[in-house]
């Protein structure tokens, strides 16, 4: 099978034709071609148009802070227009916090989409799955389009799915810890239990790690510190591009079969030119 | 009145719109809660402040 990808979709042989065939990520009511959601922390604003443009970032996150006085320039001038805002509740330990930092964010002016996140171990920064499910419920009842971070766990993730959760958003290793795919065992439970895009969040620190997550049947990734902490950011960021548009049409063609034991020959077994006298 | 966790002495009366535009924040790219509760942008100009009011303004940060 001969495939490429392009911002459109992919293109594969189908009964000997080839086909070109849309593949957009779906959250809510919005779809989107690109599969690379950006956490907007850590970078300098300066950086911040030539990282979202060098990863083809459609979906970026925020976060919700008092404001500075003086006329500092703000991120949202740093942002390209077009791009869908993705503000996120951290600070939020509870249910309730969370419902107000989304309401203030809804306020400034994002449209509906809140990336629940609500933690009470500044440690280890896992998130509180009993109240991210609250939150989920409440947030889903105010009209809003809820991405939850989790602890991967199906019986968490089925409730935040029946509370209305338009995606669930596991962890991959602790928040700006780059330490990967630790938890790939449980996000493909999820994957393979759910019907909601699942998109690996936090501790992706390396393309090859977002590559497995998309070859895993994850809908997306999204990464901050791996970019941010990377020698060349921009290149950093056009890596991770390249990786999750790789695993996602790696996903999508089917990946062979791993064989048990022993070898199996690719070159024919038959037709060895004899020996020479 | 209390203003992002600072005590602050509002000498003349004023209204929200007057705080926003007078403290130096930039109207388009905050969001204000007036004792618990957000007031939209569109009302600041008919919000008189109190010198007991308790007052969040908050915008948007690079955040992951």
């Amino acid at each position: 099978m001969r495939g490429a990808c392009s911002e459109y979709g992919y293109i594969s042989a189908y009964e000997g034709r080839s086909v070109k065939t849309a593949d957009e990520l779906i959250i809510g009511n919005k779809r989107f071609t690109s599969r690379f959601i950006l956490g907007s922390g850590k970078f300098s604003l300066g950086m911040t148009k030539t990282v979202m443009e060098s990863g083809g970032i459609e979906i970026v996150t925020l976060a919700v802070r008092r404001a500075n006085t003086g006329g500092e320039e703000n991120i949202l001038d740093c942002i390209p227009k077009g791009l869908t805002l993705l503000p996120n509740t951290s600070g939020a330990r509870t249910a309730e916090e969370a419902v107000r930092i989304a309401l203030l964010a809804k306020e400034l002016g994002c449209g509906d989409m809140i990336k629940v996140e609500i933690i009470r171990d500044s440690r280890y920064l896992l998130p509180d799955n009993c109240e991210t499910i609250k939150a989920t419920r409440m947030l889903c009842k105010e009209g809003f389009t809820v991405m939850p971070y989790m602890m991967p766990d199906l019986s968490a993730a089925r409730s935040m799915a029946d509370a209305g959760a338009s995606a669930i958003m596991p962890l991959g290793a602790p928040i700006g810890s780059n330490k990967g795919l630790l938890t790939k065992d449980f996000i493909k439970i999820l994957v393979d239990e759910l019907d909601l895009p699942v998109i690996v969040d936090a501790g992706i620190g390396r393309p090859s790690q977002a590559c497995e997550a998309m070859e895993l049947g994850c809908a997306a990734v999204m990464a901050n510190t791996a970019i941010a902490t990377a020698g060349d950011i921009p290149m950093m960021a056009g890596a991770f591009r390249l990786a999750i548009e790789a695993g996602r049409m790696a996903f999508v063609s089917k990946p062979g079969r791993v064989m048990r034991n022993g070898g199996e020959a690719s070159s024919p077994l038959t037709g060895f030119p004899g020996n020479p006298k | 009145m209390r203003i992002n966790g600072k005590d602050i002495e509002m000498v003349p009366p004023m209204t929200l719109k007057d705080l926003v535009a007078g403290s130096g924040y930039c109207e388009d790219r905050v969001a204000v809660e007036l004792n618990g509760r957000i007031v939209p942008r569109s009302e600041y100009v008919n919000v008189a402040l109190d010198n007991k009011d308790s007052i969040e303004i908050v915008g948007f940060v690079g955040g992951g």
